[in-house]
């Protein structure tokens, strides 16, 4: 066997196993829930093709409500963890001393690791009526009986930003700390102001590290689970609670594919936009930042 | 004679591009060879069809006297240093050296011989255990050579291994590599595109251009008889000046360069006529300093070419000292000045006279410019 | 604002406060899950009624512990099964993936590469309906074809493994590939000169470079499946994993601390598995990688 037909077999053995996972068990699926999307029932059995589905997502309010909120707490989550992650990326990779740096670090990546489960239920502990800040206010005497903390908007933001918070410091982290300390320097030199070096020279260097955050994220908010129904209650009117009723309560599988691919729509066009607007790839940012 | 290797008509193209172009040559056993030239001029590509790394799109490589081409790299018995080494990272000094020993399936005790005795041979012998993060260059530089030599190589193959060197270092491993060398015999060849490392180690170099070999000869040779206008710029330094020629006869030649400098040279090329587009070459050590202007103005007759100006600058790097003259014509020339001469007081500003003679001046047709005669 | 820019005194320590705050943030409701794994009461709240070890060792009603707490424990079994097969399964294709994509050139490369990383981006409840729809369409086509039922098409592990794969598959790729990057090929090329052969180099060369991302890229597997709800919870059959067994207790009325045992355990466990990948990430750092520029 010659060199090329050795090139050649062992490019065969490693495509077929990515080809298999990449048609098996992405794109075919897909392309089942799509085409079970535009499935609609005329009689027991009976089915057609037409776009039924998505006209009832639009003819019914709560549906598509339940979307456009799922839409704005994404996006509000995301830049609120922007605005919470930078400065404690900034200090862990700029201002941190060597030790408190490696500290700070390690105390970031190991709640990363822990399950989102354990995450909310510990808020639940916190907040509910009968929880520790609740008893808190009441021995301090701020208020006068228990108070209910969960179940209400702001503590599914609260929350879903301490779920989501980590996967942008890290990415930021990294990036910035591979920044060289003279820019920073250099600018000053030249005699920027505070302002003017984060906004001309940080921000503009950390932007892959930025916008791979940000995708993260969104993408980890807007598909979330647990965090909307553990801290939002049963009726917390999450997209993803709505494909698991379609799916699993009522077994509407052609309304909750609908649904899935219009997340997944929704989804990527923001993702698509953020990428433009940046003017990033997926390749330069999700992938350096996972690797 | 007895080759060790022998490359035919060795050709190599990617795509359009040449990388290798008809190269032949043979190196006799137990000799140190070189192949000197800049980068991108094939001598990377050449020394991996050696190893194995690449096929040739023509011609046949041979070892002690058999060709080599259906060999894979790993059944050659060329070993290569690496430009960077190569050391394993992963294993220490002597499993490095080992790894090629067990390759062939020799026994534990055989390897830790063999591996005990070249460790000795290049002087490490305290090395065995240390990692490879542990070792200064120069040790790192004896440990790659000791991890191909201990399999007895029919040639050794080094590509740049001094590049990564500081320059102390460096001197320092010239010297050591040739010692090295004649101790082992093993027939070494070498590529670099530094000519004081060709020059010092070598008993024979080539040089080597756009693919194809312009000279093969031993070191003293190509310095003081390049064939080629390449040869004569690329080994040591020279002054070069682009001219034209006046007049020949059998014994040389008058050039006169663009700013009317007239030169008596040396013929190096029977092919030059009256009225060609020549480089001339003259190398700052040939040209003779003395204090003041003396007769002035230049003069290029008979067997000795005089001009005058005076110095601009004055390179002082320890062992000599190099002056730059502007003559009256508005050239500059480079020349040395003897160590602790008379001379060696001069400084900016200073008139002098600069000869030197017909044959310290080389004359070669310009590299593609030989125009309508 | 690097310290070398000297920024005032106020604005290093508010800025210093932040941070704390922020970690406080970080911990509390790890804290708050932790603790109340210790709590003498039936249920995690105030007010604290005193230390116990009951919500793990004991094994009397109403005080059922970790440790005899059945479906606590199977759950815990499934998920170390799974993540197990997730982690091998996705370590054996991003090893070949990143080989492929590191090492060969093929038509439409670019675009194998962008489907590469995809999986990242489609929310894992998609990827759990769509593995779901796809299974269940084939498993009633060959059903009504051939009057077989196949079972593993049904919800169920292997389709929890399956779908768990789907996007870890993405991670130990990447992970995988970042490493092979900054292998530098000449240590291939002299193994070969000294005589090697293909498997002996690959084996002795190249394997031992990759190995911290094989071990890293694994660690991060496992956990990730171990933790993994989501996609889980579209494909799960009677069998369910730690963290559904987990939710569906939540959601209950009347959930015992034992809750808060498991949070505990699942913390610690994770967060000692989280620094074991630091620190053979740190190895990775340690180990030179000639010509490789610093590691991201």
């Amino acid at each position: 066997m010659t060199r090329q037909h050795v090139r050649r077999l062992t490019l065969f053995m490693l495509l077929a196993p990515f080809l298999l996972w990449i048609l098996l068990m992405i794109v075919l699926p897909h392309l089942g829930i799509f085409a079970l999307s535009l499935r609609e029932k005329v009689a027991p059995l009976v089915y057609t093709i037409g776009p039924k589905n998505y006209l009832d997502f639009l003819r019914e309010p709560i549906y598509w409500n339940t979307l456009l909120r799922t839409a704005s707490i994404s996006i509000l989550v995301t830049a609120l963890t922007f605005l919470v992650g930078f400065p404690i990326a900034y200090y862990i990779a700029k201002i941190a001393g060597r030790r408190v740096k490696g500290a700070l670090f390690l105390a970031c990546l190991i709640p990363l690791w822990v399950s989102d489960l354990v995450r909310a239920y510990g808020w639940m502990i916190l907040l509910r009526e009968t929880g520790v800040v609740s008893s808190v206010l009441q021995w301090t005497g701020i208020v006068d009986g228990p108070v209910e903390l969960l179940y209400n908007d702001a503590t599914v933001v609260v929350g879903l930003v301490y779920t989501v918070v980590l996967f942008m410091i890290v990415p930021l982290a990294s990036t910035l700390e591979g920044m060289d300390d003279s820019l920073i320097e250099a600018g000053y030199n030249l005699g920027g102001s505070g302002f003017t070096v984060m906004r001309r020279i940080v921000i503009p260097y950390a932007m892959p590290g930025i916008v791979a955050g940000s995708i993260i994220v969104f993408m980890l908010t807007a598909g979330s689970y647990l965090t909307p129904i553990l801290l939002g209650g049963k009726n917390s009117m999450w997209f993803t609670e709505q494909i698991y009723e379609q799916f699993i309560t009522r077994f509407n599988w052609e309304s909750g594919a609908t649904f899935g691919i219009l997340l997944l729509l929704f989804t990527s066009l923001t993702v698509w936009l953020g990428l433009r607007l940046s003017g990033q790839s997926l390749a330069t940012t999700v992938a350096r930042s996972e690797a | 004679m007895a080759y060790d290797l022998e490359c035919e008509r060795v050709r190599k193209r990617f795509g359009a591009f040449v990388a290798v172009d008809g190269v032949s040559f043979r190196i006799p056993r137990g000799s140190f060879f070189s192949i000197l030239g800049p980068s991108g001029c094939g001598k990377t590509t050449l020394l991996r069809m050696i190893a194995g790394f690449e096929t040739p799109s023509e011609g046949d490589i041979l070892i002690k006297g058999r060709s080599v081409l259906a060999l894979p790299p790993n059944r050659r018995n060329v070993k290569l240093v690496f430009q960077h080494l190569a050391l394993f990272p992963m294993m220490n000094v002597e499993e490095n050296i080992a790894y090629g020993l067990r390759c062939k399936g020799m026994a534990k005790g055989e390897i830790a011989r063999r591996t005990a005795d070249v460790l000795e041979r290049v002087g490490l012998p305290d090395a065995r255990r240390k990692d490879i993060g542990q070792l200064s260059g120069g040790q790192k530089q004896r440990i790659a050579i000791a991890r191909c030599m201990v399999l007895d190589p029919d040639v050794l193959l080094l590509d740049e291994p001094l590049g990564a060197l500081d320059l102390k270092l460096r001197e320092h491993m010239k010297i050591e590599l040739k010692m090295l060398q004649s101790r082992f015999g093993t027939t070494f060849l070498y590529i670099t595109h530094d000519q004081s490392e060709a020059l010092v180690m070598s008993d024979r170099v080539a040089v080597m251009n756009d693919g194809r070999f312009e000279q093969v000869g031993e070191p003293r040779e190509l310095y003081h008889h390049p064939k080629t206008a390449f040869v004569a710029g690329f080994v040591g330094d020279s002054n070069r000046w682009p001219g034209r020629v006046l007049d020949r006869d059998p014994a040389g030649m008058r050039v006169e360069t663009r700013s009317g400098l007239i030169f008596i040279a040396d013929v190096t090329d029977g092919g030059i006529g009256k009225g060609d587009a020549v480089d001339v070459f003259v190398r700052p050590e040939s040209i003779a300093v003395t204090r003041g202007e003396g007769a002035g103005g230049q003069d290029a007759s008979g067997e000795t070419n005089r001009r005058t100006g005076r110095i601009e600058g004055v390179l002082f790097n320890g062992a000599n000292t190099r002056i730059l003259v502007r003559t009256s014509t508005g050239d500059q020339i480079e020349a040395d000045l003897p160590q602790g001469g008379a001379e060696a007081n001069l400084g900016n500003g200073d008139p002098v006279t600069l000869t030197w003679k017909r044959t310290g001046a080389k004359c070669f047709a310009r590299a593609g410019g030989t125009q309508a005669r | 604002m690097i310290p070398s820019v000297r920024p005032s005194r106020l604005f290093t320590w508010s800025y210093r406060a932040c941070v704390l705050a922020f970690f406080l943030y970080l911990i509390a409701p790890l804290t708050a899950a932790g603790v109340f794994a210790f709590n003498d009461s039936l249920f995690a709240s105030m007010p604290w009624k005193g230390f116990t070890l009951d919500w793990f060792v004991g094994d009397t009603e109403p005080k059922i512990g970790l440790l005899h707490d059945n479906r606590l424990l199977k759950g815990l079994g499934v998920s170390f099964l799974v993540a197990t097969m997730v982690s091998l399964a996705s370590l054996l294709v991003g090893l070949t993936n990143a080989f492929l994509f590191e090492r060969h050139w093929f038509p439409l490369k670019g675009l194998c590469y962008m489907l590469m990383i995809v999986p990242l981006v489609i929310p894992g409840v998609l990827l759990g309906i769509s593995i779901l729809v796809l299974a269940s369409g084939i498993a009633n086509y060959v059903e009504n074809t051939f009057g077989y039922e196949p079972d593993f098409l049904r919800p169920g592990l292997p389709l929890v493994v399956l779908g768990q794969a789907s996007f870890i598959i993405t991670i130990t790729s990447l992970v995988i590939a970042a490493r092979l990057r900054k292998f530098d090929r000449t240590l291939e090329e002299a193994a070969f000169n000294l005589g090697a052969s293909r498997t002996r180099v690959f084996l002795t060369i190249t394997l031992p470079y990759i190995r911290p991302a094989l071990i890293g890229a694994g660690l991060v597997a496992f956990l990730v499946s171990f933790e993994n709800f989501n996609t889980t919870l579209f494909l799960v059959g009677s069998d369910a994993p730690l963290t559904v067994t987990m939710y569906d207790r939540m959601l209950k009325v009347g959930s015992t601390p034992v809750l808060n045992a498991v949070s505990l355990l699942l913390i610690v466990g994770s967060g000692a598995l989280a620094l074991v990948s630091v620190f053979v990430q740190l190895e990775k750092r340690r180990s030179p990688a000639p010509r490789a520029p610093r590691e991201r």
